[in-house]
């Protein structure tokens, strides 16, 4: 279709997205021409299809993922709903040890939202996407009224190949194995919320948010066969993450808090608002589970990818059949290491 | 880049346990209370009992204001947030402290009550402002660090006209709880026995290290302010081991960074102006307790949802099986409840001691139950 099939151009300065531009007509064939086909441009989102047809990897096995946006602001310092959402997606995908290979795009705007917002948005999520060289190969737009959604909404979802051979899983961990993880922790979580409307507070803290399958690629080539799983430590954080794995594989784990790394901004943030470091989100870190033979050729490979720099040995899978995480301080006490209880602080991915 | 932990200056911590392991005398019992929540929560967190000998025991009071608002006065809360013209604005823990039959401000909330989780009392006035409609109630609790920011933001309201603005007073008075732990009938009943105690940090900040002056003169307990830093409260410890080892007790103040004699002698002029104390206000575990709570003056009464909306406190039990009261006097540890771990865990708390981070319990479980198995092995389990 072309652009002078429409009556009057998209103000993408002042314009806002009307009911008719998720009804089917032309004025959504015109927010797509206008917005999406331009960000994400590609050659399977541009045969204009209802579906993407792509070839069929040649071996491995399939792995996909699928995960809803509701981050709160839509804008925050590092980032924003649409980086996140390529992002979040393909770092699920990358956590099987996957090549991520493909992603899809749905998006549930309000009436009202500003077309401005909307076009920075697509452009971000296809910076995301081309600097990933994970395509956006289909995508859908629905507009509810005014009141029926904070703004937007983004739902992704992608497929991924997984090499031959490479068994990762949740459930994978055994005593004496050793925990992983690629770099400084809390970043998203604090980012967001220092840009919570009635919370402002000052801080240089940039979310974290990134793709992280090319440092997985290096991971899975250092130490493939010694790996048994991966998982990036979103929502509820690294607290929240290692109890997974502690459930998940029937294990306890013991982590030395002197070993974690941090920022002395996240630190002081998490003082001020009374929150713990470890309960925090990411979005741009992992945690791996490792046997103890490949723990050393791990590190050293994630210390030699940009992504890994700060990457630490945090602790030890131990037996305990109560499941339990534990954290010798870096007084040499201990504690427990908990999920969160109760909501944190609402919608932070 | 720095580790969790490290700034908190682990090496000398130990040091300083170090001293408190060779001063502690092996034959000797020392109780001691850390008053406020934010130390309990610092002691469980950092893992500090882990470092003191076992004659040095802490025992956990009830500074944490959540945990002592008693059942009648989240069940106000409730009843007042159904008006359909009241929005309430609540700190987001007093969201989950359970009132009677089991209902929240939570669950209220999830059936259409308007009640929105705010981070000050200033949100609230903030709210009031947009939106002029709304009667904006604003569920005021705390101690004598949260009196005069409530002063504050009324103030505000006065100045801007505000007239849809009000606040539900809850605020506490820190020493007549200690008085009433050392000296109170309850107290005398179940016998509880503390050598010191580890005074509160921002407390005192603003109240002053006289207040406390009664604890050496009239019951002979010494005292140490301390600040929330986990080193804080273990040179805390060290100084009322010395003080029980020489027989002293006088007030010292480990927190001098920050607290002074007489305290913040504004705040506490801007309390006065507005506040009055109540003849008695009821705390959870303490029972009713004379001159322990604020109430607004009757010059500002236009700002107090008590009269406004002429709300009723109706005196409610706790929970049959919950110790809280117990725990709160330093009377029971938490896994010395029934119900600690296995009915009541901080996803589902009974008791309001499990709701704050710094209550007792949910202290004791979220960081400390690995020392305790027999309610660990009963609830762990998966969140759903
Ligand atoms: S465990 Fe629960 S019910 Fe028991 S005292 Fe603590 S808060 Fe109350």
């Amino acid at each position: 279709m072309s652009r002078d099939l429409f009556r009057s151009r998209l103000d993408l300065v002042g314009g806002r997205v009307e009911m008719t531009h998720g009804a089917g007509g032309r004025a959504m064939a015109q927010l797509i021409e206008a917005i999406f086909q331009p960000a994400l441009a590609n050659d399977f989102l541009g045969q204009g299809n209802d579906q993407a047809v792509m070839p069929l990897p040649r071996s491995g096995r399939l792995a996909m993922s699928t995960d809803g946006y509701v981050v709160s602001p839509l804008f925050f310092p590092g980032g924003d709903i649409g980086s996140l959402a390529v992002h979040g997606t393909i770092n699920d995908i990358a956590m099987s040890g996957a090549v991520p290979l493909y992603l899809s795009v749905s998006l549930i705007i309000e009436e009202g939202f500003p077309l401005a917002d909307l076009d920075r948005i697509a452009q971000s999520m296809g910076a995301a996407s081309r600097a990933a060289g994970v395509p956006v190969v289909t995508g859908d737009t629905k507009v509810v009224e005014r009141g029926k959604a904070d703004g937007l909404f983004i739902s992704t979802a992608g497929v991924g190949v997984v090499p031959p051979g490479l068994v990762l899983s949740g459930d994978r961990a055994r005593p004496g194995d050793r925990v992983v993880l690629s770099g400084s922790i809390g970043d998203h979580g604090i980012a967001i919320l220092s840009s919570r409307e009635n919370l402002e507070f000052e801080t240089a803290i940039l979310s974290d948010s990134v793709a992280l399958h090319d440092l997985v690629a290096a991971m899975v080539a250092a130490a493939g066969p010694h790996l048994r799983l991966m998982r990036d430590p979103t929502r509820g954080g690294v607290a929240a993450t290692l109890n997974e794995i502690a459930h998940q594989s029937g294990v306890g784990i013991v982590i030395e808090e002197g070993t974690i790394p941090v920022k002395s901004q996240v630190i002081a943030a998490c003082d001020l608002l009374g929150i713990d470091p470890l309960t925090v989100a990411n979005e741009g870190k992992l945690i791996a589970v490792v046997d103890p033979a490949g723990a050393g050729s791990l590190l050293a490979a994630m210390r030699a990818h940009p992504l890994g720099g700060e990457a630490a040995l945090i602790g030890t899978v131990v037996e305990d059949d109560r499941h339990f995480v534990q954290m010798r301080t870096a007084f040499g006490g201990g504690r427990i290491v908990d999920w969160l209880a109760g909501e944190q602080l609402p919608r932070i991915c | 880049m720095k580790h969790v932990g490290e700034y908190r200056d682990g090496a000398l911590a130990q040091g300083i346990a170090a001293a408190i392991r060779a001063e502690a005398d092996p034959m000797r019992s020392y109780r001691l209370m850390e008053f406020c929540g934010g130390h309990t929560h610092a002691i469980a967190r950092y893992g500090l009992e882990d470092l003191l000998p076992p004659q040095v025991r802490m025992i956990h009071g009830p500074g944490c204001p959540v945990c002592v608002l008693p059942v009648g006065r989240i069940d106000a809360a409730i009843r007042l947030a159904a008006s359909p013209e009241i929005t309430l604005c609540t700190y987001g823990d007093l969201m989950r402290v359970p009132g009677s039959n089991g209902d929240s401000l939570l669950k209220a909330k999830a059936a259409g009550a308007d009640i929105r989780m705010v981070y000050s009392t200033l949100d609230a006035v903030g709210i009031a402002e947009r939106e002029p409609t709304r009667e904006v109630v604003f569920f005021a609790i705390g101690f004598e660090t949260t009196s005069p920011p409530t002063a504050m933001a009324i103030r505000l309201a006065a100045q801007s006209g505000l007239s849809n603005f009000s606040i539900f007073c809850n605020h506490v008075l820190t020493p007549a709880a200690i008085r009433a732990i050392v000296a109170g009938p309850e107290a005398r009943r179940d016998g509880v026995k503390i050598d010191g105690f580890v005074g509160p940090a921002h407390v005192s900040t603003v109240i002053g290290a006289d207040a406390y002056a009664f604890c050496a003169t009239e019951f002979a307990k010494p005292v140490a302010i301390a600040g929330f830093e986990p080193l804080d409260v273990l040179q805390a410890v060290l100084m009322l081991v010395r003080q029980v080892n020489q027989g002293r007790h006088e007030i010292e103040n480990q927190y001098i960074r920050a607290v002074t004699a007489n305290g913040n002698r504004k705040a506490q002029a801007l309390v006065a102006e507005m506040f009055e104390p109540r003849e008695a206000f009821e705390w959870r575990g303490l029972g009713a307790l004379p001159h322990s709570g604020l109430r607004l003056r009757p010059a500002w009464s236009r700002f107090d949802a008590e009269t406004r909306f002429e709300i009723e406190t109706v005196a409610a039990a706790d929970h049959p099986g919950c110790a809280c009261g117990a725990v709160l006097r330093g009377v029971k540890r938490p896994e010395e409840c029934r119900l600690f771990g296995v009915a009541c865990t901080p996803d589902s708390p009974i008791g309001a001691c499990m709701v704050s981070s710094e209550g007792a319990c949910a202290a004791q479980w979220s960081y400390g139950r690995f020392r305790s198995p027999a309610a660990s092995v009963a609830a762990e389990r998966v969140p759903a």
